[in-house]
């Protein structure tokens, strides 16, 4: 092992810690990052561990607490898992609420992902402190002409000139930059012009306002956010009989008519500030630095579980459920393999293996997850050099991460957004494809494909496995999920109609069932339930998603509990093949160029274009080594 | 005892409009000088004093502090977390406008190292904790995630170090140390049986550690925006606030969320919810045979409610999980069962 001369730890602005490792030739500025390099978890607390012997009822609290971020999606896995494993059909109203909450985690997690999280590798603020207001002002209404943050009215020099003000009063004038401290401010990597800078800078603090009150929807149905109760059954939440305001006297609950109003105008605030902010601003973006489409391609096979089913085709209510539909999924549960990107695979759940030789865990390898058993084993460096009096540098060449690494067929996978406008584009070159799919093969040969002189980037369709990929897909598919909430117009270029949403749909139906009342009732006869392995899935934010749940036939508690989670598809270390197939953040970091060598500006754009969310990807299987042996493969195999 | 009086309860916010205010002239000279409107620091102060349970004369004070020339620092470093309680934090709100996290990162603290939201990476962020945490007393430690408590097991490792030993430096010149969440405060879900890591509390690791320094638990999974952000500003502009045997302030964890539930009417003779969406649930009958914890449970949920007032838990419809109080995830209901569905043991609250 040559010793690394790029370390990043901690990575900062993800969920979770991580670090990454590299090293790069010619041993100086300028130098390109070589197969050397290495991402690891260093960060586990044993969710899954703790959940043997608990009531199934309860595992969608401790799994959302794999992560505050998507802590919908973990939620909801987890009560799908259990309503699978025990044969619990849900109502239409509570599949059209979950597909609200989980695309308002979308919506909300991209739009934030963007402006916090991934925006200062791009948006240089010290040069956004020099920019014209005036001339920001100009830019703000060609980019974002119908975007009125200024108290209703379109942004002015005096809009912009108070932004400044408040950065240099609040921050610089008092020395005192705190969370915008030591950034790569300068770095020649940054391209934007200072009005750019700044109106990008705006929307950082727009999106702050913006996004506290878009998840008002989580409060409304499942009482806070984050971490918003679910329930295995249904929803907890039901209509209120009284409409007013709720009170000691009259009762009520938060599904009244003030309530249904605020998830109604989270709804519309998610669609107005995807387009009119978000889906503008990223296209400058991808504009301005779209080499960055030649940078951070993985190895072009990607994965998608399947999310958002279709509740109005649900039949019988109670006795088959929308998610027993998959073929009306929005985001389709597909694989696609290098070089056809454009060529659908079924996916077939058996073909997953969980592979340890590079994680901390002892135990079987090369394994579907359900017949996986595994420990704890740390074998890496002692922590604190000072105590040690050795440096903590892992290596490559034995056990380095906390995360496992799952392999669909032996790949490695890349899952997440790029993976799901990818798969919505092939289907829709299929006599299955639907509306949602015919407009993302619009938006991307119009944007991404279309020439720059009629809007688009011309970039080629092969060019979205990349860094800068990865962001447009993410606002893409934020677009096709705010709209879906929302409703959106007929898009007749795109050979769609007009749609109403499904918040107006919900809202036709709100008078109907939350809850299966028998759903508890079965869980309790527990003697009696289905010998088999509940899977339970989603496509998060960040990708696919399962969880698998063994349930006791003589307790009625949990023997066994595993995930198989999105960051850790793609963060996950080498596998044990020969030659070892690196991750997909591995394989996306090989070849960046540094300009400067202690400044890593360009592997942190491309770390960050993925999303990490390393909370999530970090788990242990029973350590007690019970083998799932039969795996419902009812819900993976379909479409 | 101060109490929180809820100020989004009646849809209204209870600070009252702001009348005249004198300030010093050092102050008013500084306001100028950074080119703020008066009036609106004013009102927001204003939002903020309600958020603390504090009277009005505390806002020439705290006039004062927000606009010295140097903004307290804070250092707020995260371990074995999940980050929901930095989203909580991010969704910080205050009438006015005045504890927003926008107004707090720019105008009133200067947030010195949080890894979720700073610019810096990898050195450039360990040397950024290094210069922020050199000052002795120089700016409050907040704290989420829980900590393994062996070091060299491997269990948490940030920047080549162990939890253990980032935490002793970390706290080492804190005037005062505030763990958010239960994770923090009291070990949460990494302390869940079986600890799998050895996780503790803050408050565990300091006493193992020798550390004393004023703390704060302000536990929640997460906790309420406001009682994050109230907390810390609370601690600003007065001091250690008045505070409970488990260290949690008084003004936001002196009753049960039971106390103030809307719901209580109806704890006695009913109507209460058997089963989910029943007729009683969509009245908004009381939970306690659902499992509600709330009787056990000390937070202001029921008060201050959620993401801006407009819900709370059982408002939506689902019982308190007793997420506030230390290990419920292992709470022991009636029969000696473990569960959020299990009814709370007879005796264990008073009725
Ligand atoms: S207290 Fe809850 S929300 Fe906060 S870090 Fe722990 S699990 Fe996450
Ligand atoms: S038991 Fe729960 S629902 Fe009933 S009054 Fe108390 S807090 Fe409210």
């Amino acid at each position: 092992m040559t010793d690394p001369n790029v370390i990043i730890d901690p990575v900062t602005r993800i969920e979770g810690h991580l670090r990454i490792q590299a090293y790069a030739t010619p041993a100086g500025d300028g130098g390109t990052i070589g197969a050397d390099v290495l991402v690891a978890s260093t960060m586990v607390r044993g969710v899954e561990k703790i959940l043997q012997g608990r009531d199934p009822r309860d595992a969608w609290a401790f799994t959302q607490r794999i992560c505050g971020v998507c802590t919908v999606v973990h939620g909801l896995t987890s009560v799908r898992a259990v309503e699978a494993a025990a044969n619990i059909k849900v109502p239409k109203n509570a599949d059209y609420i979950r597909n609200m909450m989980i695309g308002a985690q979308y919506v909300h997690d991209h739009v934030m992902h963007f402006y916090h999280l991934h925006a200062l590798d791009w948006v240089d603020v010290v040069s956004a402190l020099t920019a014209s207001s005036s001339e920001t002002a100009a830019l703000a209404v060609k980019n974002n002409p119908t975007y009125k943050p200024n108290n209703g009215a379109l942004p002015t020099a005096a809009y912009f000139d108070s932004i400044k003000n408040a950065l240099n009063s609040g921050l610089v004038s008092r020395g005192q930059l705190g969370f915008f401290s030591n950034g790569y401010w300068g770095h020649p990597a940054y391209k934007l012009s200072p009005a750019e800078n700044l109106l990008l800078l705006s929307h950082y603090l727009e999106a702050l306002t913006w996004a506290r009150e878009v998840v008002k929807l989580h409060a409304i149905f499942g009482g806070k956010d984050p971490h918003p109760n679910v329930v295995v059954g249904g929803m907890p939440c039901s209509i209120s009989t009284n409409t007013g305001s709720i009170s000691e006297r009259a009762g009520g609950t938060s599904l009244n008519t003030a309530g249904l109003t605020i998830a109604k105008n989270a709804v519309l605030k998610m669609q107005q500030f995807v387009d009119q902010v978000y889906a503008p601003d990223v296209r400058l973006l991808a504009l301005r630095y779209s080499d960055w489409a030649k940078i951070g391609k993985t190895t072009g096979n990607f994965l998608s579980f399947g999310e958002f089913p279709d509740p109005t085709r649900v039949k019988t209510e109670l006795t088959d459920g929308a998610i027993d539909y998959p073929d009306g999924y929005i985001l389709p549960q597909n694989v696609i393999t290098s070089p056809n990107l454009k060529t659908l695979v079924g996916f077939d759940q058996s073909k997953v293996t969980e592979n340890i030789t590079h994680s901390w865990y002892s135990g079987s390898d090369g394994v579907h997850p359900s017949a996986a058993t595994t420990d704890f084993n740390y074998t890496g460096p002692a922590p604190d050099p000072e105590i040690s009096g050795k440096p903590y540098m892992l290596d490559p060449a034995v056990k380095y991460s906390w995360i496992k690494s799952p392999r669909y067929n032996g790949k490695a996978m890349e899952v997440g957004p790029l993976a799901h406008i990818l798969i919505m584009y092939a289907r829709s070159l299929t006599t299955k494809a639907l509306p949602t799919d015919k407009l993302v093969k619009y938006y991307v040969d119009r944007w991404w494909s279309g020439s720059t002189a009629s809007g688009g980037l011309g970039l080629a369709y092969e060019d979205l496995n990349s860094t800068m990929g990865r962001i447009f897909c993410r606002m893409l598919e934020t677009k096709i999920i705010a709209d879906q909430m929302a409703g959106r117009p007929a898009v007749s270029a795109a050979g769609v109609t007009s749609f109403t949403g499904w918040y107006n749909q919900y809202y036709a139906n709100r008078t109907g069932k939350y809850f299966n009342p028998t759903a508890f009732a079965k869980l309790a006869s527990y003697a009696t339930l289905p010998d088999k392995v509940g899977f339970g899935f989603t496509e998060a934010p960040r990708g696919a998603l399962g969880h698998w749940v063994k349930i006791s036939r003589s307790t009625g508690m949990i023997e066994n509990y595993q995930c198989i989670v999105a960051s850790q598809w793609n963060a996950g270390p080498r596998d044990g093949a020969s030659p070892p197939n690196p991750g997909p953040y591995e394989t996306a970091l090989m070849g960046h160029k540094l300009a400067r060598l202690n400044q890593p500006l360009e592997v942190l754009r491309t770390i960050h274009s993925f999303d990490p969310c390393i909370g999530c990807a970090v788990h242990i299987l029973d350590p007690e080594g019970k083998p799932l042996v039969e795996v419902d493969i009812n819900h993976a195999t379909r479409c | 005892m101060v109490r929180v009086l809820g100020y989004f309860r009646d849809g209204k916010n209870f600070a009252e409009p702001v009348g005249e205010i004198e300030l010093d002239a050092d102050t008013e000279a500084r306001i100028a000088e950074l080119g703020i409107s008066r009036r609106g620091l004013l009102t927001s102060l204003a939002g903020m004093a309600s958020l603390m349970a504090l009277p009005q004369s505390i806002i020439p004070a705290m006039a004062q502090t927000v606009v010295s020339p140097k903004k307290p620092s804070v250092v707020y470093m995260s371990f074995q977390e999940c980050t929901g309680c930095l989203e909580s934090m991010v969704n910080s709100f205050a009438f006015r406008g005045g504890a927003s996290i926008e107004n707090l990162l720019l105008n009133i603290i200067s947030l010195d190292y949080q890894e979720t939201l700073m610019a810096a990476a990898g050195a450039q962020a360990e040397e950024q904790l290094a210069n922020a945490t050199a000052t002795p007393n120089g700016y409050v430690l907040v704290v989420d995630g829980s900590i393994p408590q062996i070091a060299n097991s491997g269990f948490f490792v940030s920047g080549g170090r162990s939890g253990v030993e980032r935490f002793r430096a970390a706290a080492q010149n804190a005037l005062a140390i505030v763990p958010v969440g239960t994770c923090a405060s009291f070990g949460g879900l990494p302390k869940a049986d079986p600890n799998p890591t050895g996780a503790v509390s803050i408050r565990t690791l300091m006493t193992q550690l020798g550390i004393s320094k004023p703390l704060i638990n302000v536990p929640g999974c997460p906790p309420i925006p406001e009682v994050i952000t109230g907390t810390i500003l609370y601690y600003l502009t007065k001091g250690l606030p008045s505070l409970d045997s488990l260290k949690r302030p008084k003004i936001y964890y002196g009753e049960t969320v039971h106390d103030e539930c809307y719901r209580e009417e109806y704890f006695e003779d009913g109507p209460r919810v058997a089963v989910f969406d029943d007729k009683a649930a969509r009245f908004g009958g009381c939970l306690i045979d659902m499992g509600c914890k709330g009787p056990v449970t000390h937070n202001a949920c029921s008060t201050i409610k959620w993401n801006q007032g407009v819900s709370f838990p059982m408002m939506a419809g689902h019982g308190c999980i007793g997420c506030a109080e230390p290990d419920f995830w292992d709470r022991l209901n009636i029969n000696g069962k473990k569960g959020f569905y299990q009814r709370l043991a007879p005796g264990s609250f008073d009725d």
